[in-house]
């Protein structure tokens, strides 16, 4: 499905949650959304999966609002940190409410998952811990099979060794069958190879948007005498400078292949790293 | 074959290169069948569609080879025609950073020929 985010602002009394935020998800891609906490992707997904409405601007899916749009979020499926579940609920009813909901519902998956995750479909939500509550979490999200499936921090309390195997369980479904998975998550070097194209955002604003290769290609740190890179970057858009011992080290995008032929060192940056440069505080 | 893939790089990339280092060596065949796009995603938790753009740019080079419902395999010529390409780019890969490091050290050229020879001689031995 295509999503087009068309100039979107969302204001919280006197602060911009999102500002005038516009592009376009063509195809069926993992998508990494990435920025530091009160940068706007929770605001951005809650929009999305049409459960708050913009302030100004809209978010179209295949043409249509998803803002009380029952039909298109059958489509949607948007599984956050925690608090998904109404906490009375067993959790069989949880799934079988799910399944009723989503048309495109993987009973099997399930039935795999809830094994996979040891969880007890006789206990209630509320008495779940953090990881099991996670957990049922992953299990309705990846389940939903839906067309567009978001996915907000969604393993708080899963030890590493379950995060992975949600990790197996979501490439293996993205392979049978390929669907719009947006990944909004902190960890980034556990996942950052997964994803296909990488959305930055930064109080509230759009700063990065573009192929995971491509900026593990294009974005890199060049090293050498403080001189000699200075000349070097002079004319190049540079995203961060260190410098240490009459040394200096830039990030900047470009060829790198350049860099290398001036006789300096040039490494790639991963994208952990690039995320936080480019939404570092500026120095004033 | 690699144990992690390195996030600052190209990961297609690091797909193909590690492909072609497998079968520059020998240890994949002519003939023989390569990893599936899905089993490269298993194996090193990637994204199918990016292991894909690896092994698609090695299918249009003619060192690999598609067969529709089977898999993919090596070519017969896939050894000539990474050796052609890897000599092509041996200078500016291995020859100018020798070059640039060896200017820093102030190794004069005649240095780095005796160099050359001493280690020729060593594996002779």
């Amino acid at each position: 499905m295509k999503i087009n985010v068309k100039n979107v602002s969302k204001t919280y009394k006197e602060t911009n949650a999102l500002d005038n935020i516009s592009f376009t998800l063509e195809e069926p891609k993992i998508y990494g959304l990435l920025g530091r906490n009160g940068a706007g992707k929770t605001t951005f997904m809650e929009i999305l999966s049409g459960q708050i409405l913009a302030s100004e601007g809209e978010i179209l899916i295949d043409g249509n609002n998803p803002f009380d749009n029952q039909l298109l979020t059958e489509s949607i499926c948007l599984i956050k940190e925690g608090d998904n579940f109404k906490k009375d609920l067993k959790v069989k009813n949880v799934l079988q409410i799910y399944a009723y909901f989503y048309p495109t519902w993987d009973q099997d998956l399930a039935d795999e998952l809830i094994e996979e995750y040891n969880l007890n479909l006789n206990a209630k939500v509320k008495t779940l811990s953090k990881g099991m509550a996670s957990a049922l979490g992953i299990i309705v999200g990846l389940s939903s099979k839906a067309p567009i499936t978001i996915f907000d921090e969604p393993y708080i309390g899963l030890d590493a060794a379950a995060r992975k195997t949600f990790y197996d369980m979501l490439l293996e479904e993205y392979e049978t069958e390929k669907r719009t998975i947006i990944f909004s998550t902190h960890l980034i070097d556990e996942v950052s190879l997964m994803f296909e194209e990488v959305l930055i955002l930064q109080d509230g604003k759009l700063v990065l948007k573009e192929e995971a290769d491509v900026l593990r290609n294009q974005a890199y740190a060049v090293s050498g005498p403080i001189q000699d890179v200075e000349q070097f970057i002079k004319d190049k858009e540079v995203i961060k400078r260190k410098e240490l011992a009459g040394m200096m080290t830039a990030y900047i995008y470009g060829d790198m292949e350049q860099a290398k032929s001036a006789g300096l060192t040039a490494e790639g940056i991963p994208i952990q790293e690039l995320m936080i440069y480019l939404t570092e505080k500026k120095e004033a | 074959m690699k144990f992690q893939l390195d996030d600052n790089k190209p990961i297609f990339l690091q797909i193909k290169e590690q492909l072609e280092d497998s079968i520059i060596n020998g240890t994949v065949q002519p003939g023989e069948r390569v990893p599936s796009t899905n089993e490269f995603a298993k194996y090193y938790q990637i994204n199918p569609a990016t292991a894909a753009k690896g092994t698609n740019e090695l299918v249009d080079e003619g060192i690999l080879v598609k067969r529709r419902g089977v898999g993919m395999f090596v070519t017969e010529n896939a050894k000539a025609i990474l050796i052609e390409k890897r000599k092509q780019t041996f200078y500016e890969h291995y020859v100018l950073p020798l070059k640039n490091e060896a200017a820093k050290l102030n190794i004069h050229k005649s240095e780095l020929m005796e160099m050359m020879n001493r280690e020729e001689t060593r594996n002779e031995n």
